[in-house]
């Protein structure tokens, strides 16, 4: 699908990781614990209770502000955003309307064309995550719904860019490098459930525009994009208008759907949150030192562990994957580029099939596979069944053996060092295919291959098809003589 | 702390209570023992506070209100919630939804509001001091009214932690009593910086008040006297101001003429965070309980209005329209505007003056049923409503009675120099009882 003339633009709701709620002292760590345990007066909006602003939740705000390069503005302001809804226990969120915390500001993604591009944002402001309605029963003649202000007060920052980007691609891209700024500074966890949500504006050229809200997964996003570029693109096709509209992404089915609700005609009302006063912190700014941010830990890693642009881009897209890769590096330089071909080539795959967060595999544990690849100890083809052996008894919470351990009940060593055992299987081989053994001599070049491939199912792969190669040539040369 | 327990029983014939609390502990300290009834709209660990709206009955505050944690420390005995009118609306305490409080000084008409329950308990002496609150005159109206004393303090100046919010940025809490002494008393415990409560500030209050005002400089605003003011009221009021005179005070003639849009802006402002505050009342939480088998939409519509009296859904649907889009800055912007220059009116003036002096009310108390019309109830809340817009001090004391009714002197003064009210207030009040 040719995705030119499409223009999206992103809202962003992050919460911030800080220890306490935005406007009281609870914790905001609720996610294993039972509904309104996380509660107090003051965000469960009992009547009499006032806000009191969470200095490190600015802080946080602001080091986001500093690090996208937006301007922190001399007076911002908090203002109530007023409307009925059951999970909204003051009947208004507090929020930054017509004054934010900072306007302005890019981040550099890279385009589809490739190269950089700069996705310009119009502001970032902050604001208090709303409770949780439960529902209970079938969702769409639900019996009754029960209400969780555990969420209630969460810090919130909410970052919008300009319609700048493109595709639904250079969406996900802009998402992703911006999960990976926010983790760098450590004000975000992606990992925590509904830690990020995100309302989407795109439009094909010269159709309305229509606003796609409560994506809530990365993938999300891009599907949700995908899905509403070829609704808008059939409706054009077929000489109808696309509606300026909200829709609501429903995540299960992949799709978007109509939000015919009074909700779109909502007048929230704002005004001024009168209890509390402006905020005055633009000279913070210059106080925030700001970490090694992505790109310039790319680069490092390009320069330092001699890593293609790819794997570094790979590598220190996410946090937590940047640190894991140095963490195995750290003990030898001879595992540089070993480490990166299989961390980003076939470790990241093997955790996402199984749903799994790296901190959940310690670095040393992989550096002792790497080890075992590099001496030559075992093929890259045992390397990937320990890999999963691993990874298997760390998601199921099983004893973890060391890779070393795995190797040896499973008799993955190389048969290399067992030369007359080896010896043994060529022999069979050649005895079995004696068809391929005339095309070899022949000169045909797939009966090598054939051959290789023979032996290799008798080691059950654990043997270096290169050495096998060089065996199987050897005997038929003998034989030939 | 050792607790101690006091029976409290009073002969409650005005309907100055919602709640009495028989046999109230309390500790040691300034106020040992005192009995101090709290008006309903300021939350009470315990006690049922329900800002006399039906919308609250059976609302159980789980946590004190700064002030009544001061109080308590400061080893008074909470002795009571007071009527009022339904969250603060109104200047008669006839919009209780629990029936008025009458004046005792004439039970044939109304205490003043919207404080009339703290009024009544403490100039009919059944307890020498009482905590109200004063969004646009609430705690100096009824002082006047009723004749005692009370205090509206500079804004800022008292934690409004756990005051069921009217009007945000207009209301504090403050101290009322039998005389200037018990109001200073009462205000050295309540006053001071809360860190739960953003909008206070770190001024603590420890005077003993002192009569000498020679040499102090008052402004007479001639708004103060002017079209509306009951003739008989000004002329006691002036009395009252040739005593301080007497005692060493000049007067100086002045004007106010932002007072013109204070009242439609004190209106527009306070109805629009009302409309805000009020929304959190669904039946969900407490109060009320909404009907659970119907939709949430449906529900909030049912409670809200079996639970509202008639003045607050008034205010709430004039706050919701003016804060509507495309009517906003009509409406909201413009009032903060005409807030500003009152705001600077009085900085002005009270450049020149140490305090600004005149009735607090225009008239003497009404008589029940009166002030049907709700625009004429606004109308009469003219004068107390500036210093509630320019967050200043302000003070009632009595200074004498027509148709035998009490008249209350009215005294401003600057920002955070609530001392200085209170030292001219005991002045006058020291010069009357001698
Ligand atoms: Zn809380």
């Amino acid at each position: 699908m040719t995705e030119t003339g499409i223009i999206v633009g992103l809202e962003v709701h992050c919460q911030l990781d800080t220890k306490s709620k935005l406007f009281c002292g609870c914790s905001t760590d609720y996610r294993d614990d039972g509904p309104n345990t996380h509660v107090c007066p003051v965000c469960l909006g009992l009547p009499g209770t006032m806000p009191v602003i969470n200095k490190r939740a600015i802080e946080y705000a602001m080091r986001v502000a500093k690090a996208l390069n937006c301007t922190v503005i001399h007076e911002s302001e908090f203002s109530r955003k007023n409307y009925f809804y059951p999970d909204l226990d003051k009947a208004y969120q507090i929020t930054q309307y017509d004054k934010p915390l900072a306007l302005g500001g890019y981040l550099e993604i890279e385009s589809d064309e490739g190269g950089e591009k700069r996705v310009q944002l119009t502001r970032i402001h902050v604001e208090e995550d709303p409770g949780r309605l439960v529902h209970m029963g079938n969702p769409e003649r639900g019996k009754y719904s029960l209400v969780d202000y555990n969420r209630a007060g969460i810090p919130l920052i909410e970052i919008v860019s300009e319609p700048d980007m493109r595709s639904a691609k250079e969406a996900r891209k802009f998402l992703n490098k911006l999960r990976a700024t926010l983790e760098y500074l450590s004000v975000f966890d992606s990992e925590k459930e509904g830690s990020l949500r995100v309302d989407a504006n795109i439009s094909i050229v010269g159709s309305e525009r229509v606003e796609v809200k409560n994506i809530s997964s990365y993938k999300g996003v891009e599907k949700a994009l995908n899905f509403e570029v070829t609704r808008q693109k059939n409706l054009i096709r077929r000489g109808l208008k696309v509606e300026r509209e909200t829709r609501h992404f429903l995540e299960g089915r992949g799709i978007t759907q109509s939000s015919r609700s009074k909700e779109q005609e909502h007048d929230y009302r704002y005004f001024p949150e009168p209890d509390l006063r402006p905020l005055h912190v633009q000279s913070w700014v210059k106080d925030i030192i700001l970490p090694e941010l992505p790109d310039a830990r790319r680069e490092r890693f390009v320069a330092q562990y001699t890593c293609s642009l790819n794997h570094a881009r790979t590598l220190t897209g996410e946090l937590r994957l940047a640190n894991f890769f140095e963490r195995v590096v750290a003990p030898d330089a001879a595992l540089y580029t070993p480490a990166a071909t299989w961390i980003a080539d076939t470790l990241i795959g093997e955790l996402n099939y199984r749903g799994m967060s790296i901190d959940t595999l310690d670095p040393g544990s992989f550096t002792s596979l790497l080890v075992l690849l590099a001496t030559g100890t075992i093929t890259d083809k045992s390397g990937i069944e320990v890999l999963r052996v691993m990874l298997d008894q760390r998601r199921d919470a099983q004893p973890c053996e060391t890779p070393d351990a795995i190797v040896t009940r499973l008799n993955l060593k190389k048969t290399s060092g067992d030369s007359s055992a080896l010896a043994a299987i060529i022999q069979e081989v050649i005895a079995e295919n004696p068809k391929a053994v005339e095309d070899y001599h022949a000169g045909k070049n797939g009966a090598m291959n054939f051959l290789v491939g023979c032996a290799m199912k008798k080691t059950r792969g654990r043997s270096d098809p290169k050495e096998l190669n060089r065996e199987i040539a050897q005997a038929l040369t003998n034989t030939e003589a | 702390m050792a607790e101690h327990t006091i029976h409290f029983e009073p002969d409650d014939r005005y309907h100055a209570f919602l709640t009495i609390c028989k046999k109230p502990v309390h500790g040691t300290g300034v106020l040992a023992g005192i009995p101090v009834a709290v008006k309903d709209n300021i939350s009470t660990q315990g006690i049922e506070t329900t800002c006399a709206s039906k919308i609250l009955k059976g609302y159980i505050p789980p946590y004190d209100a700064h002030v009544v944690t001061k109080l308590k420390l400061a080893g008074a005995a909470i002795a009571g919630k007071t009527n009022m009118d339904e969250f603060g609306m109104g200047t008669t305490t006839e919009n209780s939804g629990f029936g008025p409080t009458t004046n005792p000084h004439d039970t044939n008409r109304v205490p003043g509001g919207s404080s009339g329950g703290s009024a009544a308990a403490v100039a009919s002496g059944m307890v020498p001091m009482a905590l109200g609150t004063d969004t646009g005159g609430s705690i100096r109206c009824p002082a006047a009214f009723c004749g005692c004393v009370g205090l509206k303090p500079s804004y800022g100046r008292v934690s409004r932690y756990g005051l069921i919010a009217y009007a945000n940025s207009l209301e504090q809490i403050g101290p009322m009593a039998q005389n200037v002494t018990d109001v200073s008393r009462l205000m050295q415990v309540i006053a001071g910086y809360d860190r739960r409560d953003t909008t206070s500030y770190d001024r603590p209050y420890t005077l003993i008040p002192d009569a000498h005002i020679s040499g102090l400089k008052m402004g007479i605003p001639e708004e103060y006297f002017g079209a509306g003011v009951d003739p008989k009221v000004a002329t006691v009021v002036q009395r009252a101001i040739a005593k301080l005179e007497a005692l060493g005070a000049t007067t100086v003639p002045c004007s106010i003429p932002s007072m013109e849009y204070a009242l439609a802006a004190y209106y527009v402002i306070c109805t629009s965070e009302a409309s805000s505050n009020l929304a959190r009342f669904d039946g969900v939480r407490y109060g009320l309980a909404a009907d659970t088998k119907k939709s949430w939409h449906d529900a909030y519509r049912e409670v809200r209005r079996a639970g509202f009296g008639t003045e607050v859904r008034r205010r709430i649907m004039l706050g919701t329209f003016a804060l509507s889009s495309g009517y906003y800055g009509k409406y909201y912007a413009k009032a903060q505007i005409a807030r500003e220059n009152v705001r600077k009116d009085f900085a002005r003036i009270l450049s020149g003056v140490d305090v600004i002096v005149g009735p607090t009310m225009p008239t003497i108390a009404f008589k029940l049923g009166e002030k049907s019309d709700p625009l004429s109830m606004y109308l009469s809340d003219i004068l107390t409503v500036p210093a509630n817009l320019a967050g200043i001090p302000a003070i009632s004391v009595p200074c004498g009675k027509v148709e035998g009714m009490p008249v209350g002197l009215q005294i401003m003064g600057r920002p955070f120099e609530d001392e200085r009210v209170i030292d001219v207030a005991f002045a006058y009040e020291q010069a009357v009882s001698t």
